[in-house]
């Protein structure tokens, strides 16, 4: 099907929620004298734009706006686990105490604006509104990392984020004008039947609008080689942001890259397995990306002292085991990936959760102010960290082993041994500094008039909810996975 | 009396008491003790529940749970015993029981201490029953964390060392069994996890595809046993371990990584286990019964001494799976049985020295005969025990091992055989040293074993002295489940041998 501006609306209110929920958020900051339930208003738009998406019709999809958007399977799935990253930014938000200090009326509304942004990277079907969704999630993003104003470490932060994200995005601009060059559309089912029928002249100018293409996406979801702008923003921005920026960011990203590495330039054979351009190599330039962002992000993490820049280097590996499933070419894969992306959120806005806990705390964010944690009345929250950090490193009984054991798993069937003994070493290798801050917090002693750790009751709740799903989702999987299994499904019209 | 499930309830009530004991206030300390003890004696008595309804006529698995549990990789949660495991099974629940009354002595952060061991509890017991490889594997990782705390908070000096350096050796060989595991999901013609089907179509693997895994496999146990020489990790982890943690650790941990190579090895890539055995089981093994000795000479710290005994001892077990013999294969489960008793006694032991002295320095004692009888005795039957004397259960188990491999590897036989002399040496030295001739004047006013020190030693005692006389009563659960393997293995040898050519 493909839909016309008005009739595709009633598959939009996700969309439109969040557009009047951003402003509504701007009334009420002009309106009101106190800005305190700006925060709440916020997390009920999430929630309901959430349960919107929950109660979408299921179908194989559609084309909406003249395809420029679509709404399938996949486009779901995404657009739940973004709306579930924006839910959890913004409960973290009403519980930060960096975030208080923010003009909040400007905060809320730009991370709404910014969610949309996501979404629609989710769903875009068209280069053009590609780039725009990716550019209007970056634009936000700048905001929201130097949202704090009178914070030197933000301010740097927002400028850095911002000159490499020019240079990325300019990047693929250009890479996207010689795709239009040679298949003379941005819309990718046009592009797909173009390139496919191979009259598209040379493969190398193909690879070549490919790679800067992926240098774009590449920024996004912060993998080798272009992720040096992760460390320092997710040090800089306040930690609910880090924090929606690692999940919703990086899964906009991986939501953009799919749609356009699978069912824009590859084909779905009869086997299953997807089958790319031939003479175009890109899988293999990916598999290279996969393999060093995953050891380059665990061995860096290795030498960090903060927590942010600790979990960011953490993050950078993680989607490497993501990017793992993805240049599989097979729905096995896809599928792996979209565990994996699942479970990173949980267990990694988890994280991010207890490091905003401790920050509120300590006012710090470095190792040294975990020391002793369990012993200066963070039982909890330690307990919590530590059931994180486990599952990011994939031990058995947590969310995080089920996506690695969905990735390793999917990469031996492809027969990828040697990527797959990569990912497993990596794993050792990350479990020696996820271990770090559980002996800060479990073997060592506090240090001399260190404060005593005390939680905010929504930040509780958060923590508990997330600790909970990390654990129950890994010794009971199945609901996440036949999730995954529904959203293995790309429309590409009704052929 | 009739029971469903039993494997579930033996696997998961130490669980259930883990999640009373969290919600119990921490200030009610000796509440966390008892629930732990509420908590582990219901799983001896379904052990024993388990060993008097156990069938031993036949090899099959018995008393099965078979559940779906992820559907979209054949997982599912699969339980059963057999007689390997079920040995292993009661001595799980006899350690574990023993091992929450040796930790009475432990005297900060109870709350959490009992949580973990009683966590560790159902990972050991979770390994012995599972048949469906996932699950194995799960539960072979949940029972790192514990431990990694285990040691970690309630251990000695070095204890975060130690800690780390255990959780990275076993993470790193069970990432390779995880390896492994998908590996033979993928290669057989019915992609599954469930052990006994993995087993059932090993003759479609090829011999070249079973070395690969078997290897990787043997590397990921090895680190468990522990081998040389991926032993380095146990001596840390021993001499920083509480009390009750070394008495696990030794007791029960070791013995997986040798019930891992007979259950997943032998099972499923038998005619691997035939060529390689020799060299990886036979010759390592032998080095170990002779390093650990030597090693065990050299120590001047009590623990450290028992902790190369402890390999020295494993290596026996190893050298009995080699031999491919019925005597062989046999002794070297009940090897297994006995080295858990005997060890578990031999760390309670320096336990109770460590608790009055606060040092383990073996030349740092001496006399403790005059001041202490009754536990010098104890220690004496143990000692004893160790070495192997005849009427205990070690003789025997190291005998069946001896004149097994002796039909097949007689060179190592006799190095493993001569290695009694070590043991004797370095164990008599020992004793010698701390027990015999003038008493310490520091050490006048220790009191003798108390009745909870006593408890925990007894039990095992009198084990070991009826293992010695009636071994029948572990080897009758064993001898059919291992005769079939063994005949599974030898059987599969030669053919994959006329295959090659």
């Amino acid at each position: 099907m493909d839909l016309g501006n008005l009739a595709s609306l009633r598959y939009f209110y996700p969309e439109l929620l969040l557009t009047a929920g951003a402003m509504l958020v701007v009334l009420v900051d002009l309106t009101l004298r106190d800005k305190s339930p700006l925060g709440e208003v916020s997390l009920v738009i999430t929630a309901l734009a959430l349960l919107l998406i929950g109660l979408e019709p299921l179908s194989s999809g559609t084309w909406l706006f003249n395809r420029m958007l679509v709404f399938d399977p996949f486009a779901i799935f995404f657009r739940a686990l973004i709306a579930l990253a924006a839910l959890v930014a913004v409960w973290m938000s009403i519980g930060s105490d960096e975030v208080k200090r923010c003009e909040q009326g400007e905060y809320y509304a730009v991370l709404l604006a910014s969610t949309l942004g996501m979404f629609l990277m989710a769903e875009s079907v068209n280069l053009l509104m590609a780039y725009l969704a990716l550019e209007f999630v970056s634009l936000t993003s700048y905001v929201l990392t130097g949202i704090m104003k009178r914070n030197r470490r933000s301010q740097e932060a927002a400028l850095k984020y911002l000159i490499y994200g020019g240079v990325a995005s300019g990047m693929m601009i250009y890479g996207m004008s010689w795709i239009f060059g040679l298949a003379g559309s941005l819309d990718f089912s046009v592009i797909n039947r173009e390139l496919l029928a191979g009259g598209h002249g040379s493969a190398l100018a193909v690879f070549i609008a490919l790679v800067l293409i992926l240098t774009g996406l590449g920024y996004k979801i912060a993998s080798v080689p272009f992720h040096m702008w992760a460390p320092d923003v997710y040090e800089g921005a306040p930690i609910p942001i880090t924090t929606f920026l690692a999940i919703g960011s990086k899964a906009a990203g991986f939501a953009l890259l799919t749609r356009f590495f699978y069912p824009a330039i590859s084909h779905l054979s009869a086997s299953g397995n997807w089958e790319g351009l031939r003479g175009v190599e890109w899988p293999q330039l990916l598999l290279i990306i996969c393999a060093v962002t995953m050891t380059l992000g665990n061995l860096a993490a290795l030498q960090q002292d903060n927590m942010k820049r600790l979990l960011a280097y953490s993050s950078i590996a993680q989607a490497g085991y993501a990017l793992m499933g993805f240049v599989l070419l097979s729905n096995d894969g896809i599928r792996a990936m979209l565990v994996y992306l699942f479970a990173y959120y949980v267990m990694d806005a988890g994280a991010f959760l207890v490091v905003m806990i401790v920050a509120n705390a300590t006012g710090r964010e470095d190792i040294g102010a975990y020391r002793g944690l369990a012993a200066r009345g963070g039982t909890v929250p330690a307990i919590a960290l530590t059931i994180f950090l486990l599952s990011l490193t994939g031990i058995p009984a947590t969310v995080g082993f089920i996506g690695k054991f969905y990735v390793f798993a999917a990469a031996m069937q492809r027969q990828f041994y040697v990527l797959a003994v990569i990912g497993i070493l990596n794993s050792v290798v990350s479990l020696y500094y996820y271990m770090r801050p559980v002996r800060a917090m479990f073997l060592e002693a506090p240090e001399e008039g260190a404060a005593r750790c005390e939680v905010e009751i929504w930040n509780y709740g958060l923590m508990g909810i997330l600790a909970l799903a990390t654990v129950v989702l890994g010794l009971y999987p199945p609901p996440m996975i036949d999730f995954a299994n529904r959203s293995i499904h790309f429309f590409v019209g009704s052929s | 009396m009739e029971m469903t499930n039993p494997l579930t309830l033996i696997t998961f009530i130490p669980l259930a008491g883990m999640i009373v004991v969290l919600f119990c206030p921490a200030r009610m300390k000796a509440a966390c003790k008892w629930i732990a003890a509420a908590a582990t004696a219901p799983q001896l008595v379904i052990a024993l529940w388990l060993y008097e309804h156990f069938d031993t006529t036949t090899p099959a698995m018995q008393f099965v749970e078979h559940y779906p549990w992820i559907s979209t990789y054949h997982i599912f949660y699969f339980m059963g015993v057999d007689g390997i495991s079920i040995s292993m099974v009661l001595l799980t629940a006899l350690i574990c029981f023993i091992s929450v009354f040796a930790s009475f002595s432990i005297d900060r952060g109870e709350k959490g201490y009992y949580a973990l061991l009683l966590m560790l509890d159902t990972g050991m017991m979770g390994v012995f029953v599972s048949l469906d490889f996932f699950l194995f594997y799960v539960f072979w990782e949940v029972m790192l964390l514990p431990m990694y705390f285990l040691i970690g908070i309630w251990g000695g000096p070095r204890r975060e060392y130690a800690a780390i350096k255990f959780f990275l050796y076993t993470l790193l060989g069970s990432v390779l069994i995880l390896l492994v595991m998908l590996g033979l999901y993928y290669y057989g013609a019915n992609p599954t996890f469930d052990m006994t089907q993995l087993a059932a179509q090993s003759a479609s693997y090829s011999i070249t595809f079973q070395r690969i895994c078997w290897i990787a496999l043997f590397v990921g146990f090895a680190i468990k046993i522990p081998a040389f020489p991926f032993h380095t990790w146990l001596p840390d982890a021993h001499v920083e371990a509480p009390t009750a943690i070394s008495v696990i650790l030794a007791g029960v941990l070791l013995k997986m990584g040798t019930y891992g190579i007979l259950r997943i090895n032998y099972a499923i890539l038998p005619a691997a286990s035939h060529e390689l055995a020799w060299f990886f089981l036979g010759v390592i093994g032998t080095v170990n019964i002779v390093y650990g000795a030597m090693c065990a000479m050299a120590q001047t710290d009590y623990k450290k001494l028992i902790a190369y005994s402890s390999i020295s001892h494993m290596g026996y077990v190893m050298l009995g799976m080699a031999s491919f013999t019925a005597a062989g294969i046999n002794g070297a489960v009940l090897q297994m049985f006995n080295h858990g008793t005997i060890t578990a006694m031999l760390f309670i032991l320096v336990g109770v020295i460590y608790d009055r002295a606060h040092h383990r320095e073996i030349n740092g004692f001496g006399g403790l005969a005059q001041q202490m009888p009754l536990y010098t005795g104890i220690t004496g039957f143990a000692f004893f025990a160790g070495m192997g004397l005849p009427g205990l259960s070690a003789f025997i188990s190291e005998v069946l091992v001896l004149l097994g491999a002796w039909q097949i590897h007689p060179i190592m036989v006799v190095l493993g055989a001569a290695t009694a002399i070590l043991t004797a040496g370095y164990l008599l030295w020992c004793f010698q040293r701390i027990y015999l001739g003038p008493l310490n004047e520091k050490y006048k006013g220790f009191a003798d074993l108390t009745f909870r020190e006593g408890f925990t030693l007894v039990p095992l005692a009198v084990l070991v002295l009826f293992l010695g006389w009636y071994p029948h009563a572990v080897l009758v659960l064993l001898q059919n489940s291992l005769n079939h393997l063994n005949q599974v293995v030898l059987t599969a040898g030669p053919a994959a041998a006329i295959a090659l050519h």
